[in-house]
């Protein structure tokens, strides 16, 4: 097996038992990003000083007997956290040179718990998309066909781990931006219940759906990173006071005693029939895993979420994004006056996707419209929380599919709008109602991966990343590697 | 036809906080070089969150609870997005429809007694902007600059109701609001330092008419004084308007001080529409009753109280329990002092006069605060104790009291040095009185010629002799004896 297709857990087994130095197992990502990343372009930077010297840090540690589950292992961050000293862009020519004074609290305890960080990975635009094909640099690609997407907009986290170029990258999710390209990429990706990681020093899209979370090749992998990032932050009003459970120790036994609920509405028309027979397939393991399954679940507001989210994320949007203005940080633009050097700044500066968004948001907020679309789409959202509250009092879980597709072709829908929106259709609902999601590679359908979706209670990641793992363990489909050049 | 104002007051206080309204910088930017109480969040930088100051929270429900406000279950704050290079966002963290503190009054007293009561609609906490300043170099070239000091630091503002109808009514109010503020320590109530801001609301409508006239919105006063002026200016202009039978338009004005006028900044169609929403990044601030009922355990005794309680307790008249209490600092000066008295609160009278007259023509001669006067209220009360003991006469008391601010030494000390306890000694009284009648003896025929007012001749006499310290009651009442009885 090479260096570059560990897990955590293995990597910090063998990192404890001194086979291996963290020094060379970073030098054997460095290398497989030098081999693969002109192929995929999952980084917009890569660390590698960065990474060695964090890397020899590490072992110097190790050497003392220090042990952690991180400690030594090298991964890679989206490129919407915030660290002190390196680039971080958003992959936006807006933030092209723009060099952060401080680092995100995940950074500050990743780097605690000894990770080494290889470099910063392609996204959409200030996370706006569902492809990595609005990264105003480039787009990524999608290891398993590079063709194809990656999904977004954590595409650049998704498709390095995919490609073996680190073994656990972070991304952030608002409507599914973890999940999505986790499923698209043949990962695990987790998006947390909101509050349960801190969000400061993500740069913001949707303050009140952000979440950071990992993407891992196991789910017991995401149980570890989870457990390093999670808890309450004096520094987010958001994050919760919520105890952080040993999620590793939580995993393992069967899914019996388990009642599971697959809602209806999540079964989309246009779904694909591949997709759709994997899922099933997916689900009827889990019953035979010992999980009771209600097939004929409703959650009778879904078809609203898209319609709130496409109201409530582009109305925070144009708030968190007006700080953009040229005359602080960040790209600027020449002009004769003031008034115009920030108009100029900001036509020039963001991409289409963007500009789009923040003007639904303004709109939605404007004067006149407010009640009918932001205080509307408020109402709304609380029904939509109420559809989770109701199935959470009668199920333990819900599992449905991530995305409605496999990967689809670059430039597909990239001058549709609204295909690109639905995309994420069965995603969305999760952040509108603050729970938590985790979507784990679950078959393929016509050689591209497949993802299953797993939907818990709040602050219930434990009962998600159990199923996920009891899966994993009867299923070998997070074992497949998409077929790029091997190193 | 005659008109009546219908005045409405904005007032921005900065809040005394240690630290900024959202991160942990130092609030007090006042003498910080540009730029060096600044952090990310307060920068503005992307990806950082604001945590709110519970400090600067209790200083607005306090300041809502000292106006009778109606302190809400509980209250959010909302984002009020306006673009502007003095804001790091893009929008300022501020309180649109559920602030801190609702429903609340403050009663003025008119100059001939009467007393309005003006309603307060809102007391709300949001974040001040960074510092704009325009250079030019010395090359020609102008230059817009930002000092970020000022940026995220804790404001707090009072609506009142359209409720005040003069110039002089809008100024009493602010005076009042201020010195409340100031007894509760929760600004320095500066208005020329900009710690204490006001914005006016202004229109005319026929005196009878209950309808409210087209609104304009003044800026840039910058002292009560200038308040007071824009708001007669603006009576004036728009009085012109209506009986010329103009209309006048809702806009924003700015007060030209060196000039004394108005001038329009911005109409109504180019108002701002500043999209508030919910910060999604603060939970709402749910306020249970212990948290406001320790808040107002904690507040001290304000104007209102403490003038009722001087002239009911005390026995101060209206005047002096008046002027005692304009001042946070002076009313505590006098405390003092009335607790350190050994005559307990018969002394309050004497106490009230020599700060209302003495005292403050001393603090208005060298135009410093009480804080800073020389004698501290313990050595008044001191130099009082002398008088009432008959060791000083009032009148030299007053010399040992300009010798104390002098010199910053004791009434005491400056009385044993300069030898000027007062004379109570009747044999040394008496010699002085045969030797002015010795050597007067025109004035002592006159006297019992039938003219009084030879008595306060030699009365004189006496005094110079002794250079004031003779004790004067004692001095009458030997020389009336003397007179009468030889």
């Amino acid at each position: 097996m090479d260096l570059y297709d560990l897990t955590i857990a293995e990597a910090s087994a063998r990192l404890a038992r001194r086979e291996l130095s963290a020094v060379e197992l970073t030098q054997a990502h460095l290398d497989r990003i030098a081999t693969v990343d002109g192929h995929v372009r999952a980084f917009v930077t890569v660390t590698p000083e960065v990474a060695l010297e964090a890397a020899a840090a590490a072992d110097r540690r190790l050497a003392v007997g220090e042990r952690g589950p991180l400690l030594g292992v090298p991964m890679a961050l989206k490129d919407v956290i915030s660290t002190r000293g390196i680039r971080t862009t958003c992959s936006s020519k807006m933030l092209e040179h723009f060099i952060p004074i401080y680092d995100a609290t995940v950074v500050t305890k990743l780097y605690a718990a000894g990770a080494v960080l290889l470099g910063k990975t392609n996204m959409d635009e200030f996370a706006m998309g569902s492809s990595c094909e609005n990264s105003a640099f480039f787009p990524t690609h999608n290891p398993w066909d590079l063709d194809r997407v990656p999904g977004g907009s954590s595409g650049g986290s998704a498709a390095a781990v995919a490609a073996g170029e680190a073994i656990y990258t972070l991304g952030s999710d608002t409507g599914g931006s973890i999940r999505q390209p986790a499923s698209l990429c043949g990962v695990v990706g987790l998006k947390p219940t909101y509050g349960r990681v801190s969000r400061f020093g993500l740069v913001a899209f949707a303050s009140s759906l952000d979440q950071i979370g990992p993407f891992t090749r196991t789910v017991e992998d995401a149980a570890i990173v989870l457990e390093a990032i999670a808890g309450r932050d004096p520094n987010d009003s958001t994050s919760a006071d919520v105890p952080v459970p040993n999620f590793r120790a939580a995993l393992g036994g069967d899914l019996r005693g388990l009642r599971l609920g697959v809602p209806k509405e999540y079964f989309v028309r246009g779904m694909q029939p591949g997709v759709d027979a994997a899922l099933r397939a997916a689900i009827r393991e889990l019953e035979a895993l010992g999980a009771t399954v209600d097939w004929d679940v409703s959650l009778p507001h879904t078809e609203y979420a898209l319609a709130v989210y496409y109201l409530v994320a582009p109305s925070e949007a144009s708030a968190n994004l007006a700080r953009y203005d040229g005359v602080k940080y960040g790209f600027s633009a020449e002009a004769p006056t003031m008034w115009e050097e920030m108009e100029r700044t900001r036509g020039l500066g963001f991409g289409p996707e963007v500009k789009r968004r923040i003007m639904l948001g303004t709109y939605a907020l404007s004067a006149g419209y407010y009640d009918a679309y932001y205080l509307k789409a408020q109402k709304v959202r609380t029904l939509i929380k109420r559809d989770f509250d109701e199935a959470f009092a009668r199920y333990d879980a819900l599992v449905a599919p991530t995305s409605p597709t496999v990967a689809f072709r670059l430039g597909e829908k990239l001058d549709d709008p609204l295909q690109m929106y639905l995309s994420d259709v069965c995603t969305l609902p999760i952040n509108i109602a603050g729970v938590c999601g985790l979507s784990v590679p679950a078959g393929l359908s016509d050689g591209l991966p497949v993802g299953l979706q797993i939907i818990g209670k709040p602050f219930d990641e434990a009962t998600i990343l159990r199923i996920g793992h009891a899966y994993q363990q009867a299923t070998h489909w997070h074992t497949l590697r998409p077929a790029l050049a091997r190193a | 036809m005659r008109y009546e104002a219908v005045i409405g007051l904005e007032v921005h206080a900065q809040l005394v906080t240690k630290t900024k309204m959202f991160c942990s910088c130092s609030a007090a930017y006042a003498d910080a070089p540009p730029n060096s109480t600044v952090c990310p969040i307060c920068l503005g930088m992307p990806g950082t969150l604001p945590v709110a100051n519970k400090r600067a929270i209790d200083f607005t429900i306090m300041t809502g609870l000292a106006l009778g406000c109606t302190i809400p279950e509980w209250a959010k704050f909302d984002r009020k997005n306006y673009p502007y290079p003095d804001l790091m966002k893009g929008y300022q963290i501020s309180q649109y429809d559920a602030p801190l503190c609702i429903n609340g009054a403050l009663t003025i007293s008119l100059p001939d007694g009467t007393r309005r009561r003006i309603g307060i609609t809102r007391v709300h906490l949001e974040e001040d902007t960074a510092r704009l300043l325009h250079r030019v170099d010395a090359s020609g070239e102008a230059h817009s600059l930002i000092d970020v000091n000022r940026a995220g630091t804790p404001l707090m503002e009072i609506v009142s109701e359209p409720d005040l109808r003069t110039p002089e009514e809008a100024k009493l109010y602010l005076q009042k609001l201020r010195r409340i503020l100031r007894y509760l320590g929760v600004s320095s109530g500066n208005m020329e330092e900009g710690s204490f801001r006001c914005d006016a609301n202004i229109s005319l409508r026929p005196v009878g008419e209950t309808a409210f006239g087209a609104k304009v919105e003044i800026k840039n006063m910058n002292s009560f004084a200038s308040v007071e002026r824009a708001l007669e200016y603006e009576i004036a202009r728009q009085t012109d308007l209506l009986e010329r039978g103009e209309r006048i338009p809702q806009e924003t004005r700015g007060w030209v001080e060196d000039k004394g006028y108005t001038v329009g900044q911005r109409s109504k169609e180019h108002a701002h529409d500043y999209r508030y929403f919910p910060e999604p990044d603060l939970p709402p601030v749910v306020i249970d009753r212990a948290w406001v009922e320790r808040l107002r355990a904690q507040m001290p005794e304000l104007p209102d109280e403490k003038e009722q309680r001087y002239r009911t307790v005390l026995g101060l008249s209206d005047y002096d329990a008046k002027q005692l209490v304009a001042d946070r600092r002076t009313a505590e000066y006098f405390e003092q002092a009335l607790a350190a008295s050994s005559a307990g609160n018969g002394r309050a009278k004497a106490l009230a006069n020599w700060i209302i007259n003495d005292v403050n023509s001393v603090l208005n001669a060298r135009g410093i605060e009480i804080d800073a006067f020389p004698v501290r209220p313990e050595g008044l009360n001191e130099l009082l104790d002398l008088v009432d003991s008959g060791a000083l006469s009032v009148k030299i008391a007053r010399d040992v009291f300009a010798r104390m601010v002098e010199t910053g030494r004791s009434a005491t000390a400056i009385v044993e040095e300069q030898g000027l306890r007062q004379i109570s000694d009747d044999t040394i009284v008496l010699q002085a009185i045969d030797a002015a009648m010795a050597e007067n003896p025109k004035a002592v025929e006159d006297f019992r010629a039938g003219k009084t007012a030879a008595l306060d001749f030699l009365f004189g006499k006496v005094m110079k002799a002794t250079r004031g310290k003779a004790n004067p009651q004692l001095t009458r009442r030997l020389l009336s004896e003397k007179l009468g009885s030889s």
